[in-house]
This record gives structure tokens, C-alpha cells and sequence, in this order.
């Protein structure tokens, strides 16, 4: 247990090792312009090592915006958490941003942060909404961790799906929810049943019954689930579609 | 990880004796508890379900934990959560953003005050405006007393799990305290909802501050007799130390953030790496544990609320004069007097209350230091008074996902020890 104000400079794995003059310490943001100002400079970093799989790239309000090849995803992140110029260890937030716009793309963002020399930066996967183009970005879980719930949860409010993520369910909402993903723009408000229909299926839910498919495995528990939800486990039926 | 006990008796029935009583031997002499071979073959390698919650008082909430236990070791632990469900994001983005702040109060409830000055830091930088100085040390006062209060239900609620009784009276006294002072300034206890983009709901009344400076006298005193119940308290050391072990690489990767992160050793806190509200000038020092375990994210936490009366004093003593709201009519209203008599100030009320201030395109992520961790609002406007996405980046959400990791190879009772640990908050999980 210690206290310390400055960083220990000469502590060899989570020192701080920010780009100044040493005791540099960064100060709260003042009058940060809307666009414009310095890039982060894994941006040129990134382009130099990953060529046309970087798009572009915009600062704004002070934060760089990447916006990455979709299916480049997961070297670019396993590159930039890896490498020792770089070292993103931190993932902050796995998120998706849907516009009212219809015709613009679906962004899955990630908010990654490196410690050690105090940076920030956003990467951008655009998913066009054509109807062709399926909602699948590579799965960042296999780099952090930290991803599991927060993918999860994106395919919960979303249908987005991350490939490569080990346990690819639903988190908030149960696994026999129905009215799809909430967090669409074509998705009311209010839900897609109505409410009576929506307090039939509540009053219906057995909640005891809420075990995922892979605590029955390890449980045996499989005997005492209600038989509508055994038919729907053995038939392996899909959920939440 | 194995755990030092200060108790370690276990005893054993190894049948029935001549007398007729069942015969028990004592096990563990040696410090190991492995049974007999051969006594009760007929339970080896089957592995017990068990299920805790939704409604469990040591889950803090509706967290639902399925353990698969061998004997009352944890194999696996799988926490199930959502019943707390309300989709504040989706209704977020059918909401002005004055409009969502008194959601931020419900997430994460013990830390509103902490949670409306971190959602309007956001909405600020997206409107691109910057507070007054006496709004800055406000708001600093406001995040420093929550973090007070949500560290102070920490340790109450945490000694309640492990049997301790006394140091949760004495810290929900104290939060009362807070409550008072956070009830005189806003009206509430808490459901604060005391920014507004672009200031605060209201300065602080007549002799608030006076208030404040006699809490600062006593609350020291309090802490120290916790800590002198706690700190080298037999049962307590036992209960905490070694349990939940993450190490400085685990921690990271797994995306813990707040004390759990800085019990392992990592040495992050964004008031000090990504500073907001001018705590680049307080002198406050941030706490750092070595084991990853239990134990010190209490040593951890402790510490945190030393450090925030230091930076409560610090910041009574500069509080400046001067307004608390910015003068920018395109986000403040004008006074309720004017608003009433003058065409002017009553069209500029209603347009501002009817349509909203609407923030240029663009979208910032804010991340503040909360007694959780790492909270950070995400904005996305497209230049309507509504934002398109309002995305909350909740600290005990990803900091509860390694509890399967935390908990396993550990016993049932230290599970509840180790979920106390993670601080959680349901309403910020589920939100």
C-alpha cells in the first residue's frame, strides 16, 4: 500500500511515460475548438502500418476519430494494444451508433485508452444499411477482455454480432425476448408488442427457467426446465431474432 | 490463492462410534481440509448448482449469481443481470439534455450528484462552452461528497456482509450527514438532479458552506475509528485478504476501472491522467494496493475518502465569487422575475424550454472518475435539441464482469465477500 502523488518514472510496467518535459502533468481541457487541433499520433502510426485499412480520420472536439476497415478490426486493435509505441491496454467502451438518418451507416465504436501515454482514441467501424451487408464485426474480446459484457451488451441493443466472441447471448434482456433490438432507431419506444401483449409474456415467463444453455450443461438441470422450453432447446431454436 | 485464517477448525463424521454417537475427528491440524479417502464416495466429482438472487441481501441489489460448486469450493460463477432493465439510453434520445439529467440520478443512485455534474461535463464539450470558476469548485464539491457517500455505503453495507455491524451504523450516520447538506443545496437526498448544462441547478444557500466546514471537522474522526475497527481486525483480515486476486495485467485487460483497478497496482485515476474541473490543481494523492485482493480495495477505498476531505478543503478555501451559470442565453433561462414581466425574456423562456439548446453535430466522450471507476458519458448530436445517441459507460457494469474470474476456486461465503469487493450498483448496470 503507498501514496504518491508523481509517477514513479523509473517503475518498469504501468509507468507513466507522457510526451513532454518530465512532470508534465496533463490540465483539465479549456476552450477545446469543434474540429481541428492536433491529431493523436497513433493515427500515422496506424497508417504507416496498416495502409488502406485506415479510412480517414477527423479531431473532434480534442478526440481522434478513426474509422477502420471493418473486417480489419481485430489485427488493428490486437496491434495497437500489443505494440510498445502504441500500447492501448485499456479498453473503455464497445458501443454502436445508429442515425436517424436511413441511409446512413451503423457505426460500432470503441473507445480504447493507453495508459501509459495517456491517449485516447475512438475507432469507427461503418456497417451499411443495405439490407445485404450483415450486422458482423470482428469480436475485440480475444485482445481485452474487458469486451465480454460490453459486445454483449452491443448485440443485446443492437444485433450486431462479434465474431469471435466466445458467448455471443443476450445480457440485459432475457434470451427468449422477442420484440428485437431496442436500441434501433426502428424500434419504438414503446416496444413492438403492445401492452397487453407485452404483460402476457411477462406474466408467462417462468423466471426459475432462466438458465442459459450452457449452465443446464453443467448442471443436469435439464429435467426440471418446463417443457415448452425443452422443446425450444433441443429443436435449437434461435432467439431473439 | 489460499487465504490465511485466523479460525480453521473443521470437524468431521467419520461414522458411527461403539457408543452409538456419530464420530467426528478433527481435520485440519495440519492445515489441510481434505477429507478421508473413501468417506461419502458416492458425492466425489458431482458438482451442486446453487443460486443466489435475484433478491439476496448480499447482492446488493437484483444480481442473480448460478454457482457451480464441488463442496463448497466455486468451480464456476455465472452472474445473470438485467432485471433492473429500463433502457435510460433509448429514452434518452427522445429527451432534451437538461431533460436527461435527472436519469443520471437513477443509475448509479449513490453517486447522483457525482453522475449529473459528469453527464453535463459532456454536454458542455459538445456545446463547446466552458463553466464559470465558481460552477468548477462546486462541481467539484458536489463529486467529492458523492464519492463520500457511495464509498460510505461501501463500507457499511461490506462489514454487514462479512458480520460487522458497528462500522455500518457509524458510515450511514455519516452519509445522512452528507444527505442533509446535499438536501439543503438541491432539495433532495437522492435524486439531486443539481446541474444543468451550462451550471448548476442553484448556488449554495446561506451558510452551506459553514455546513460543509463542520462535516469536514467530524467526518476525520469517524473514519478513523472504522479504521481502527477495521484495519487490523482479526476476523476482518481474514475475511478480505487474499481473496478475488487480480494482478496489474488481469485488471487492466479485463477493463476494471476505480479502486478495484488501483488495488492491483495500476496506478490510474482520471482525475489525475485525463483531469476535468482543474484537479490537476488540488493536491490530493492517489491511493495504490499491491495484492489485487480484497483487503485492499477496502485499504484502497479508505484512503480515497481521506484524500477527498483533503480536496474538500482545498476547495472551501478557494471557492471564488462570481455566478454559477454561464451567461449564454442559447442555454441558460433567463430569471423567473423578468421571465413573467418582459415579451422578451418570457419568448426566450418558452423557446428554450419548448424546442431545447441545441449543440452543433458532432460527439465527445467525457470520462470522469466516479467512486466506481471509470464513467464515461458518450454524446452523439446531430444538431437537434436530441441527442441521437446518449451512451453511459458504466464502471461497476464491466468491473462486475470479471466476477467469474474473481470468484473462482474460492468458497461460497468469500463470494459474497468478493461481490461487496466490486462495489456494485444495479440501477448503473442495468440502467
Amino acid at each position: 500500500m503507498s501514496t504518491h502523488v508523481q509517477r514513479d518514472p523509473a517503475a518498469p510496467l504501468f509507468a507513466i511515460v507522457h510526451a513532454g518535459q518530465p512532470g508534465d502533468l496533463p490540465s483539465t481541457p479549456k476552450h477545446v475548438p469543434h474540429r481541428g487541433g492536433a491529431a493523436n499520433p497513433s493515427v500515422e502510426a496506424l497508417r504507416a502500418r496498416f495502409g488502406a485499412a485506415i479510412l480517414r480520420h477527423e479531431v473532434l472536439w480534442g478526440d481522434t476519430t478513426v474509422f477502420v476497415d471493418r473486417t480489419k478490426v481485430g489485427e488493428v486493435c490486437a496491434w495497437l494494444q500489443s505494440d510498445a509505441t502504441q500500447s492501448y491496454e485499456y479498453l473503455s467502451d464497445v458501443t454502436a451508433v445508429e442515425y436517424r438518418d436511413h441511409v446512413r451507416p451503423i457505426e460500432v465504436v470503441w473507445h480504447i485508452r493507453s495508459i501509459r501515454f495517456r491517449r485516447f482514441l475512438r475507432l469507427k467501424a461503418e456497417i451499411p444499411k443495405d439490407g445485404k451487408t450483415p450486422l458482423e464485426v470482428p469480436s475485440v474480446w480475444p485482445v481485452w477482455k474487458g469486451a465480454d459484457w460490453l459486445e454483449r451488451e452491443c448485440y443485446d441493443m443492437f444485433g450486431i454480432r462479434f465474431v469471435g466472441h466466445p458467448d455471443l447471448r443476450r445480457i440485459l434482456l432475457w434470451e427468449q425476448y422477442k420484440e428485437g433490438f431496442p436500441l434501433r432507431k426502428d424500434f419504438p419506444m414503446r416496444g413492438r408488442f403492445s401492452r397487453s401483449e407485452q404483460l402476457k409474456n411477462a406474466l408467462a415467463a417462468d423466471p426459475e427457467a432462466r438458465y442459459s444453455i450452457e449452465e443446464i450443461g453443467v448442471a443436469d438441470a435439464y429435467g426440471d426446465l418446463p417443457v415448452d422450453i425443452r422443446k425450444r432447446l433441443a429443436g435449437g431454436e434461435k432467439v431473439g431474432e | 490463492m489460499t487465504a490465511t485464517r485466523t479460525i480453521e477448525v473443521a470437524l468431521s463424521t467419520t461414522g458411527i462410534g461403539s457408543d452409538g454417537r456419530p464420530q467426528r475427528t478433527l481435520l485440519g491440524a495440519d492445515g489441510l481440509m481434505t477429507a478421508p479417502p473413501g468417506m461419502e464416495p458416492e458425492l466425489a466429482g458431482e458438482n451442486m448448482l446453487i443460486n443466489i438472487g435475484p433478491q439476496h441481501p448480499a447482492t446488493h441489489g437484483v444480481l442473480r449469481l448460478v454457482l457451480e460448486l464441488d463442496g463448497e469450493t466455486v468451480v464456476r460463477c455465472i452472474p445473470h443481470v438485467g432485471y433492473l432493465h429500463c433502457g435510460f439510453e433509448k429514452i434518452g434520445e427522445y429527451r432534451q439534455y437538461n431533460q436527461i439529467i435527472p436519469w443520471t440520478d437513477r443509475e448509479d443512485y449513490l453517486n447522483s450528484m457525482g453522475n449529473n455534474v459528469s453527464f453535463v461535463l459532456g454536454a458542455e464539450r459538445l456545446f463547446g462552452i466552458d463553466i464559470t470558476p465558481r460552477c468548477t469548485v462546486l462541481r467539484v464539491i458536489a463529486m467529492e461528497l458523492s464519492r463520500i457517500i457511495s464509498h460510505l455505503v461501501w463500507m457499511g453495507t461490506t462489514c454487514i456482509d462479512i458480520g460487522a455491524f458497528t462500522p455500518f451504523l457509524w458510515s450511514f450516520q455519516e452519509r445522512e450527514n452528507v444527505y442533509k447538506l446535499l438536501e439543503g443545496w438541491t432539495g433532495a437526498r437522492l435524486t439531486t438532479t443539481g446541474t444543468r448544462v451550462g451550471g448548476m441547478i442553484a448556488d449554495v444557500p446561506e451558510g452551506w458552506t459553514e455546513g460543509l466546514r463542520g462535516f469536514l471537522d467530524r467526518f476525520p474522526k469517524t473514519l478513523d475509528e472504522c479504521d481502527r475497527m477495521l484495519t487490523r481486525n482479526a476476523i476482518w483480515v481474514g475475511r478480505t485478504v487474499g481473496l478475488g486476486v487480480m494482478t496489474p495485467n488481469e485488471a487492466l485487460n479485463y477493463g476494471l476501472s476505480g479502486p478495484l483497478l488501483r488495488a492491483s497496482g495500476v496506478d490510474y485515476d482520471v482525475r489525475k491522467d485525463f483531469p476535468y474541473l482543474d484537479y490537476e490543481t488540488y493536491d490530493f494523492e492517489v491511493p495504490v494496493g499491491t495484492n489485487g485482493d480484497v483487503y485492499d480495495r477496502y485499504l484502497v477505498r479508505i484512503e480515497e475518502l481521506r484524500q477527498s476531505v483533503r480536496i474538500l478543503e482545498q476547495a472551501l478555501k478557494r471557492l471564488p465569487d462570481g455566478p454559477v451559470n454561464v451567461d449564454d442565453p442559447r442555454l441558460i433561462l433567463p430569471p423567473k422575475h423578468k421571465a413573467t414581466s418582459e415579451m422578451e425574456s418570457m419568448i426566450h423562456h418558452f423557446k428554450l424550454v419548448m424546442e431545447g439548446p441545441r449543440p452543433p453535430i458532432g460527439e465527445v466522450y467525457v470520462p470522469t472518475e466516479s467512486p466506481k471507476g471509470e464513467k464515461g458519458y458518450y454524446f452523439v448530436s446531430d444538431g437537434t435539441s436530441k441527442p441521437v445517441r446518449w451512451r453511459i459507460r458504466p464502471p461497476s457494469y464491466v468491473n462486475l464482469s470479471a466476477i467469474s474470474k474473481m470468484a473462482e476456486g474460492h468458497l461460497l461465503s468469500d463470494v459474497i465477500a468478493i461481490n461487496a469487493s466490486i462495489d456494485i450498483v444495479m440501477g448503473e448496470i442495468d440502467r
